[in-house]
């Protein structure tokens, strides 16, 4: 007999079905989202604030109800359940850690309510400190801690009762800078070291960048678009899209030729060869969105006629390992420009008031019709 | 020239922060500390006819000290003060208690109602202060006794044939009580639960407790301060209270307060009195001075 190959039904783990949420009868927060995630995957929700990202996430940890819609746990129907009836633990926005407790008592608190005692309930308790590299915190109470070992505390307590669903909710927010690059990395290891599927909630693009394995970006209670980290970097499908993750020029213009393996799109700047599968009648208005470090600065006049616009240098920003540069195009469009600082010189050896041109490839940009 | 030193001195002494602290303490030695040093003082006098005794003569170059035990020995002697102790030991608990389980939930609410209705809602429970505090004890009188309020519209309505006995027992005593305590306990818990980040209330309920073990374990013990503070607002006041008893208790509801006015004004045993009134403030001082001992040391 053959190993049955897994259908499609046992590898989706959580689905979202159909899920809106409407409050007091008008505000649509979130509006009927679908989404299927596999068992162990990492996905996270971006937005801006008000996007619906966090109501979202609290439909998942039953804070609220759905409006509409069901949600499935490994095939159970979770939309009804009350939070304490959930298989779900969630990492709350600046950790809601109890401050009469201990940090032991903090990770305990969950297992007490499922019995455990004991010897039994010592060494998952140890255990999960020893996880978040804490086991000499145990006595301490959470105001005693660090901002990064607070964060730690909240992760080993969500996670100690080996939740089938982990929710973080702006995991990083309440970290500085420095902290946050080295804790990303951290908390990845240590989710996919427990190989809980785990939903996450961030305003920072590059927080669900480094993090997630999949990435859905949202607006007004809907997903704009769903796909791995660079799919939504290097093939945005709108413009709200493209401008949220990350920074891009965007022109607008109309399509010229239409050939099988380019289009050209004539914008006031410049004429746009964009070389890769695209297609669409000639006369259609498109935006062509250009990344800023996809694009060279050059004091000649690069041989070609296409995608390239000269400029003056107004505006120059040093950031150790790159610069960036604004160049004033003739038609007022102000264009982005990030230089990778390659040699201890500056390469481009441009600065203020310089005339420059910019160019780049016929692979660089993407053509959006929304 | 001399003066100079003198006047930058006193200049330096009366800033604004030792005149602002400094008034309302002058105001509090003058007003309760030197009264009670008083008190201390008449409590080992003797009672002579319209005075009492003085605690020190100076006579033959010698000074004597006279200090006399004997109105505290009394206390020890007579079982009826001890009864009194006991009795407002125990109404003083039992306000405070029913305070707690009437003001717990009602100051929950408010700290949980939405913004612009909780102003509304502490005004409210402060609202009774508009009115004098003994009118509204009256008032109780009206509503409990036998051809009371409460009692006429009983038989107006048929339930009961002849009026249930309520003026002038524990149980008006207590109503009284609680009533007229429950605002203090209300406001210091209401201003610890609001405070309550509500997030920590999810945080519980997303590890598996239900709401009741959520109350027991997260809110409770977070609004430690709240039910101290409140609690100690009301036993301290309830222990040495005189005009409800007075007015709503009844000759089984004997209170020390009561006994230290019979002992000052009908007895006119004002060393006796003193001795009863100084007992009455170690009682409740030594208990609070250790626990809050206690509690100081808890937190650090």
């Amino acid at each position: 007999m053959a190993a049955s190959l897994p259908t499609s039904e046992q590898s989706v783990f959580l689905e979202i079905n159909g899920v809106s949420k409407v409050f007091d009868g008008v505000v649509k927060a979130v509006d009927d989202i679908h989404l299927t995630l596999p068992k162990g995957e990492i996905f996270a929700l971006v937005g801006s604030s008000g996007c619906g990202k966090s109501t979202l996430l609290r439909m998942l940890a039953g804070f609220e109800t759905p409006t509409q819609g069901r949600i499935f746990l490994s095939g159970q129907d979770i939309t009804q359940l009350t939070p304490y009836e959930r298989p779900v633990n969630m990492m709350f926005q600046s950790y809601a850690l109890f401050p009469h407790l201990s940090v032991w008592e903090n990770v305990a608190f969950g297992l007490r309510r499922d019995g455990l005692k004991g010897e039994a309930l010592r060494e998952r308790v140890d255990a999960m400190l020893n996880l978040v590299k804490l086991s000499k915190f145990g006595r301490r109470k959470p105001h005693q801690l660090s901002g990064g070992q607070q964060q730690r505390v909240a992760l080993a307590r969500s996670l100690a009762k080996r939740p089938a669903l982990l929710l973080l909710d702006e995991p990083l927010g309440a970290l500085d800078k420095k902290l946050r690059e080295s804790t990303q990395f951290e908390l990845v290891n240590i989710i996919e070291q427990v190989g809980v599927t785990c939903v996450l909630v961030t305003h920072d693009q590059e927080e669900a960048m480094t993090m997630a394995s999949r990435i859905a970006v949202m607006d007004e209670g809907r997903f704009l678009q769903v796909g791995t980290p660079d799919e939504i970097y290097e093939m945005p499908n709108s413009r709200f899209v493209a401008d949220f993750i990350g920074n891009v020029n965007i022109f607008e213009g109309v399509i010229d030729e239409n050939e099988p393996e380019h289009i050209t799109v004539q914008s006031p700047e410049c004429t746009h060869y964009v070389g890769h599968g695209v297609s669409g009648p000639t006369g259609m208005v498109v935006a062509v969105a250009v990344r800023p470090e996809k694009i060279q600065l050059a004091k000649t006049r690069p041989q070609t006629p296409y995608n390239c616009c000269e400029g003056e240098v107004v505006e120059l920003a040093y950031f150790g390992a790159h610069t960036i540069y604004h160049l004033k195009l003739a038609s007022g469009m102000v264009l982005k420009v990030q230089e990778a600082n390659r040699t201890r010189d500056l390469d481009a050896g441009l600065t203020w008031g310089d005339r420059a041109y910019a160019h780049w490839d016929n692979r660089a940009m993407v053509v959006l019709t929304e | 020239m001399q003066l100079t030193p003198l006047k930058a001195r006193l200049r330096r002494f009366f800033t604004p922060r030792t005149v602002v602290i400094g008034v309302p303490m002058l105001w509090l030695i003058a007003l309760a500390a030197l009264p009670l040093l008083l008190i201390l003082q008449i409590s080992f006098a003797h009672m002579q006819i319209t005075s009492v005794s003085s605690l020190w003569q100076w006579a033959n170059d010698e000074l004597t000290l006279k200090f006399n035990f004997g109105n505290y020995l009394y206390l020890g002697d007579d079982p009826l003060y001890f009864a009194a102790y006991l009795s407002s030991l125990k109404y003083a608990a039992l306000t405070t208690l029913y305070c707690l389980i009437l003001g717990f939930p009602f100051a929950y609410f408010i700290s949980r109602a939405p913004v612009h209705l909780r102003a509304v809602l502490l005004m409210l429970v402060m609202l009774p202060f508009w009115t004098s505090f003994l009118l509204r004890i009256y008032a109780w009188k009206a509503l409990l006794a036998d051809n009371g309020v409460i009692n006429n519209s009983l038989i107006g309505l048929g339930v009961i044939a002849t009026p249930i006995h309520m003026m002038h027992t524990s149980f008006s005593l207590t109503i009284g009580m609680v009533y007229a305590y429950l605002p203090f306990m209300v406001l210091p818990l209401y201003a610890t639960l609001v405070k309550l980040d509500g997030r920590l209330l999810e945080a519980s309920a997303d590890l598996g407790a239900s709401p009741f073990k959520t109350f027991w374990l997260v809110t409770v013990p977070l609004s430690k301060r709240g039910i101290i503070a409140g609690s100690m607002l009301v036993f301290i006041p309830a222990f040495g209270e005189y005009v409800i008893p007075e007015l709503l208790g009844g000759p089984t509801t004997l209170m020390i307060a009561r006994v230290l006015w019979d002992e000052f004004f009908s007895n006119n045993d004002w060393p006796m009195a003193s001795a009863v009134a100084v007992v009455m403030i170690l009682l409740i001082l030594i208990p609070m001075a250790v626990f809050n001992r206690y509690n100081e040391n808890t937190k650090s």
